[in-house]
């Protein structure tokens, strides 16, 4: 951590743990345990502002974000972000793949929210082909399940790091045991605990295995006794709500204004859920409540997020009984992936009766494979926009093509980096403890913000 | 290897080589080509393999690249009302629309305004406040570069929300690259002042009256803009089981 003064002492020295000059003023670098001298040393100024830089290794600030704190005492006078620390390319280099190769790199921007991702950029792909009403029955109810699943998670993580941040250890050792639980599945269904690259444009990778559905019932039952569990630790904790109640405090007007959606937008009263608004993968055919809270802070949004999660248990029962037997992926032989996978000894890999198949007996199958994976398939020119409600708020995919076998622009528009915006107007004129409070409730993850 | 963005720089000698497709009747085409839409580039060659001892005959392959052109009335929808507050608006506040409006584009069920850029603030703000239209939160912009459309290389595309009216149109603007600015949405949209550095930082658009423009994602000390269809992907070749993997902006390419 590094501070610095906004006006410099005149005391410029060389001895180790001494003040730094710079044309900012001293700046004092603290590691380890010498914080005590950047306090005795900012108690010799007379000036109380300092200037705290917090991260971008900071183990409350959500991965690589970085705070820049202006603070007066306590209080902090402003506050800015630095973000940029894990940005990986993604939207470039989707430019120099496939399509279908585009869902391997979209499920690593925000790494845990990965079925949203893929079902953004997916959604988008099928709008440029045309294929939205061939996608099979069974592909996008498993679709919904698994971003069901995945706002389970999601919130999950949410609510145990956002404990752990107050010093609240139980919940994020509860947190982390039930998103295993969701790990577990995850892995169960599509090989993966992360970056599962799971649905593609078309369809799915695969079917469900055998044994899913039993799995995911267990899972529902398990969950609903667990589920209360953060409600009797949290929910009437006067020490929790002391901390998160008017902390990270954003009206409607200025939610509107900086863009914010998801739990931030909907703690403040307004019931926008883009899975009942602009309705996608059949979501206004589930039977589902969009809560709300009219707090507009950091507790609000905490009870959103765990009444959403009991809303996605109920998603998940629907889906599991919707559950058809079918394709899972569209029947365009020019646009479905050629392959298939079966279990082998070592793990998932490529169905040895499916290489014998089309090595051994059909020289359009082999031609067929080789092409599409390979090349890929063209899609016409065009662009679209997709969006689909992600824990978080609004995930958008811009996607446009040129006719050819790869993007040619495909840009995110991440809940993540737009509602971190707001962490300005939710903590100047707050204390510094209240910033880590304020920051967790809007939940963002570097990987989406940065890409 | 023609079919390398980089090989297709602006400023590199007009295409005036004869484009067969243009001569090709209609009935011997497959359904995609023909007239309609906008050209915005001429592909030329396939696998790399146009130049001397092609024998393929991938490299005589011609394609042209087409965007969904103007659409007609009605647009269907919501859209038409859309388009006739706004247009309405528009002439309210002494502005011929059609001054202000290039096109409209109606594909795949989404409505999408070309917007001239000087009027882009005034369209805006109009499109947020008027009451029949109430685009209340934008999604941000996302930039696209199109080296070969001249003088409208780059664009701004912005997804408009209204959850008054539970409706969602596209708003475009383009800026050539000798002069890429386009006025600044964060006063109407202060949720554009993050999208707005990374569309700058990635593509070197500059939103004039932004108040503080400034890289975004990049180190500040960054040279070139990298999401630019010019700029280089980069990467280096990989041996793989004995054979060399090229970078992924040096493989073949199938389109």
């Amino acid at each position: 951590m590094t501070t610095s003064h906004a006006h410099p002492p005149a005391s410029p020295a060389a001895t180790p743990g001494a003040p730094r000059e710079t044309t900012e003023g001293p700046v004092y670098t603290v590691t380890g345990g010498d914080w005590d001298e950047v306090v005795q040393a900012a108690a010799k100024t007379d000036d109380e502002r300092i200037v705290v830089n917090m991260g971008p290794q900071h183990p409350s600030t959500h991965g690589v974000l970085r705070l820049i704190l202006e603070i007066d005492g306590e209080t902090v006078t402003e506050a800015r972000c630095g973000i940029g620390y894990l940005h990986t390319g993604i939207e470039k280099n989707l430019e120099y793949r496939t399509w279908t190769q585009g869902t391997t790199f979209v499920t690593r921007m925000d790494y845990l929210t990965p079925f949203f991702n893929e079902a953004a950029y997916c959604l988008g792909v099928e709008k440029l082909l045309g294929i939205e009403d061939q996608i099979p029955d069974r592909a996008t109810v498993v679709r919904v399940l698994l971003m069901e699943l995945n706002r389970l998670s999601s919130h999950l993580v949410c609510i145990a790091t956002g404990g752990m941040e107050l010093g609240a250890t139980t919940i994020m050792i509860y947190g982390f045991r039930d998103r295993e639980l969701v790990l577990d599945l995850y892995e169960l269904i599509t090989g993966l605990r992360m970056n599962h690259a799971y649905i593609r444009p078309g369809g799915l990778a695969q079917d469900l295995p055998p044994g899913a559905v039993d799995q995911l019932r267990e899972f529902l039952r398990t969950m609903k006794q667990n589920l209360p569990e953060y409600d009797k630790l949290a929910t009437g904790n006067p020490i929790f709500k002391a901390r998160m109640q008017d902390i990270g405090y954003l009206d409607l007007a200025g939610c509107m204004a900086l863009g914010a959606t998801g739990p931030v937008l909907r703690s403040a009263g307004l019931a926008h859920d883009l899975r009942k608004t602009d309705p996608y993968c059949g979501y206004e055919t589930y039977d589902f409540e969009v809560p709300t809270a009219d707090t507009c802070d950091s507790y609000g949004r905490f009870l959103i997020r765990l009444e959403e999660m009991r809303q996605s248990l109920r998603i998940i029962e629907q889906c599991i009984d919707r559950l058809e037997p079918g394709p899972v992926m569209v029947g365009d032989k020019k646009i479905a992936w050629p392959a298939q996978l079966a279990l082998g000894p070592d793990g998932l890999g490529n169905s040895l009766d499916h290489i014998k198949k089309i090595m051994g007996t059909s020289m359009e199958a082999l031609i067929h494979h080789f092409k599409l994976v390979t090349e890929g398939f063209r899609v016409p020119a065009g662009q679209v926009y997709a969006a689909v409600e992600s824990p978080k708020g609004e995930l958008g995919a811009h996607i446009v093509s040129d006719g050819s076998t790869r993007p040619y622009r495909v840009h995110f528009r991440d809940p993540s980096f737009t509602n971190l915006q707001a962490m300005a107007a939710m903590c100047e004129g707050g204390q510094v403890a209240d910033v880590i409070v304020a920051v967790a409730s809007i939940d963002p993850v570097m990987g989406g913000v940065d890409r | 290897m023609s079919d390398r963005p980089q090989d297709r720089r602006p400023g590199s000698p007009p295409d005036d080589r004869p484009n067969p497709e243009k001569e090709l009747s209609e009935q011997n085409l497959p359904g995609q080509r023909g007239e309609h839409g906008e050209e915005i580039r001429v592909q030329r060659g396939m696998f790399g393999a146009n130049n001397g001892g092609d024998t393929s005959g991938y490299g005589g392959l011609v394609r042209s690249v087409r965007l969904p052109g103007a659409a007609t009335r009605p647009y269907g929808g919501y859209f038409d009302e859309v388009a006739d507050e706004l247009e309405g608006a528009l002439e309210e506040q002494g502005l011929v629309p059609e001054h202000a409006i290039e096109k409209t584009v109606v594909d795949r069920a989404e409505l999408t305004f070309h917007i001239e850029r000087e009027h882009l603030l005034q369209v805006a703000r109009t499109l947020r406040d008027d009451p029949a239209l109430r685009f209340e939160l934008c999604t941000g912009v996302s930039a696209v570069h199109y080296p070969e459309d001249k003088g409208r290389e780059l664009h701004a595309v912005y997804h408009l929300r209204s959850l008054t009216h539970g409706r969602l149109i596209r708003v475009e603007v383009s800026a050539p690259d000798r002069d890429p600015r386009i006025p600044s949405l964060v006063t109407v949209y202060p949720t554009n002042d993050w999208h707005e550095r990374e569309a700058y930082d990635f593509f070197g658009l500059i939103f004039d009256g932004h108040p503080a423009l400034t890289r975004i994602m990049m180190p500040d000390d960054w040279q070139g803009f990298p999401q630019r269809k010019d700029y280089p992907l980069g990467g280096i070749a990989v041996e793989y089981k004995g054979a060399q993997i090229p970078a992924p902006d040096q493989r073949r390419s199938y389109s």
